[in-house]
């Protein structure tokens, strides 16, 4: 009765994207999840491990203390670039050769490979060769990367906030454009203040943008790896070892395969964790918006 | 409330005009009668909204001065010559509710919240949004965001005009129709000097007591819904106001009267001879049709019907006359000419109108 042609073969059809997805996401993540509950002394010899890893990992002060210096610096990176994008994107040119000229400048950070933005800053901050350490130096600053907690810290802030400040600003800048000349005719008329248009024109014109801006930059600063290493190490003691330095310490430099992979299994479920409530409070905002 | 008054005013994009071509809004010298409600009519790029940035405050001219009773204010702002101004695209701060949105420009000017919140309740109900005060001004429709433009741009009482820069074209025709009377009854009861900007000849007649119409950076007349029909000062205004516009014929003057294509056609009074391109233009009401004999010889393509009357299209040498009939008048084949109203003929040369012998020009 069924008119359709009914196909034994078909899934085959499927099966190029099934074998593209499993090579590519399947099979690692659940290589991973496999070492996450065993154990090995290497030949190929497993052992059941049960739970064991997530409990020490939980028990050990090693993965709290990396996820507290992760929390920290996104907090302290989302705080400086977003506002500091903004203040960016407000006082560059509208129109002519120099919107291109600014465009094209903060573009430039942007291109950098991140291992090459972290040597530029390894070498910059350096106290006998570099630039920058040695002139701090040379006022009297105390400033040594490699020595100083702070001095630490500080350097890798400014070199994330250098490498993607661009981004927010570019971003800002583009939700600034879309804001079409009436809006500041009518303040202007409306008598609004500066302040007045930034907090009920320009502001709320750049909501989608922003939203974007802050989601892109906490995900991309909460897996940061490559200038953090390059710069400091993940030094000096532990002071910048963050969540992906503490976890190529443990899966490389130890070996410890099991805890190594329990903590990536941890690590992917926080920021999806994360990015999720991101993405639920943004469109519940919306939603609240369109009341 | 205020005289304006615009002495030599132009304006050029260009940072460095050379010849009249470059500018955007020619040589002007123009008063708006305090109180008057004035319409500012042309097509799309004549330079409309030029001049009523000009007179807002947010343009500044390349020349000229612009006076608010006899006062320059060429370079005082929008709030020094403190006026209000509505846009063709709603404006609204989508954050705030739509009574904040509404109370806002008082709010920035000082008045106390009493005031405020009168002034706000009275708007709401000009524009029928009493219901919606405490809503949010996101995700309203087009035209209650532009209901909420216009509340904001008559909220101040005290102001020196009220500019309108087409602010009715997102809303919907019922509404239009409402709005534009409650314009017209705000004017009547505060007396506020509005100029209004707009494309269509409905509206702009209408609304104003005068209208002054644009075309190409320049304005080519000022003057009465019924001056603007009856003597069009040159042919932009006889074609762009009307339905269908005025019928343009070349032709040949001579005392009193003109010979197009041959035919002689009779005129209400005797001119003088004209040089440069010589029309004359009579508007459809004016034409009328006959079949003995007399008159422009036409072929009649289409008939149409509108209702109340019925627009008849001939042709002639290639010319379109457009004539209107009533409703009542039988047409059949025979149709064949076209004759003139000597009264309603108006004569131009290069576009302006030519004055008869004897009219004060």
């Amino acid at each position: 009765m069924s008119s359709k042609t009914h196909n034994e073969k078909a899934w085959f059809l499927v099966l190029p994207v099934l074998i593209l997805v499993a090579f590519s996401a399947v099979i690692p993540l659940m290589t991973v999840v496999n070492y996450a509950f065993q154990d090995t002394f290497g030949n190929n010899q497993f052992f059941w491990a049960g739970l064991e890893w997530f409990d020490d990992l939980l028990d050990s002060d090693r993965l709290w203390a990396a996820l507290g210096r992760q929390l920290v610096f996104s907090g302290i990176i989302l705080a400086i670039e977003i506002p500091l994008g903004i203040f960016v994107a407000l006082h560059m040119p509208k129109k002519g050769v120099w919107s291109s000229v600014c465009l094209v400048l903060m573009a430039l950070p942007l291109l950098i490979p991140w291992n090459v933005v972290g040597t530029i800053w390894q070498i910059f901050g350096r106290v006998d060769i570099g630039l920058l350490g040695y002139t701090l130096n040379a006022l009297g600053i105390e400033y040594n990367y490699t020595q100083d907690f702070y001095a630490a810290w500080i350097t890798v802030i400014v070199m994330d906030v250098w490498h993607w400040t661009s981004l927010v600003a570019l971003l800002a800048y583009a939700g600034l454009r879309s804001i079409p000349q009436a809006f500041y005719q009518a303040a202007r008329i409306d008598q609004a203040s500066r302040w007045a248009v930034f907090r009920f024109i320009e502001l709320p014109k750049m909501k989608g943008v922003l939203l974007i801006a802050i989601l892109l930059r906490f995900m991309d600063s909460f897996m940061i790896y490559t200038e953090p290493f390059v710069v400091t190490g993940g030094g000096p003691g532990n002071a910048t070892t963050f969540l992906s330095i503490d976890l190529v310490k443990m899966a490389l430099g130890q070996f410890d395969l099991g805890p190594a992979a329990a903590f990536s299994l941890m690590y992917f479920l926080v920021i999806m964790l994360i990015s999720w409530v991101f993405y639920t409070v943004m469109t519940n905002l919306d939603r609240e918006d369109a009341k | 409330m205020a005289k304006i008054t615009l002495d030599n005013l132009a304006h050029s994009y260009l940072p460095d005009p050379q010849n009249e071509d470059d500018f955007a809004l020619k040589e002007l010298n123009h008063d708006w009668d305090d109180g008057a409600a004035y319409a500012l009519l042309g097509a799309s790029g004549c330079g409309k909204s030029t001049l009523l940035n000009i007179i807002s405050g947010l343009l500044q001219p390349t020349r000229g001065r612009i006076l608010f009773n006899e006062q320059d204010v060429t370079y005082a702002s929008p709030v020094e010559r403190n006026i209000a101004q509505v846009f063709q695209f709603p404006v609204v701060y989508d954050t705030m509710s739509v009574q904040d949105n509404l109370a806002f420009p008082l709010r920035n000017r000082g008045h106390d919240a009493a005031y405020v919140a009168s002034r706000v309740q009275s708007i709401a109900k000009m524009i029928g949004m009493e219901d919606q005060l405490k809503r949010k001004a996101q995700g309203l429709t087009a035209d209650a965001k532009q209901k909420i433009s216009l509340g904001r741009g008559m909220v101040r009482e005290d102001v020196n005009a009220l500019l309108f820069d087409e602010p009715l074209t997102v809303i919907d025709p019922h509404m239009k129709w409402e709005l534009r009377t409650q314009l017209k009854g705000l004017h009547h009861e505060f007396g506020h000097t509005m100029i209004y900007v707009t494309h269509d000849q409905t509206e702009a007649l209408t609304f104003a007591d005068k209208v002054v119409v644009m075309h190409g950076g320049r304005v080519v007349q000022i003057g009465t819904p019924r001056e603007l029909f009856e003597r069009p000062a040159h042919t932009f205004v006889g074609y762009f106001i009307g339905s269908p516009g005025m019928n343009l014929l070349d032709a040949k003057i001579e005392g009193q009267s003109a010979y197009v294509e041959g035919t002689e056609i009779p005129l209400g009074a005797a001119y003088a001879p004209q040089a440069g391109r010589v029309q004359i233009g009579i508007r459809p009401e004016f034409v009328r049709l006959s079949s003995d004999g007399a008159g422009l010889p036409v072929r009649v393509r289409r008939i149409e019907d509108v209702g109340r009357h019925k627009i008849v299209r001939a042709d002639f040498f290639g010319t379109e006359i457009n004539a209107i009939a009533g409703e009542e008048t039988r047409l059949d084949g025979d149709i064949s000419r076209v004759v003139f109203d000597p009264a309603n003929v108006n004569v131009y040369a290069d576009d302006w109108r030519v004055a008869p012998n004897g009219e004060a020009a």
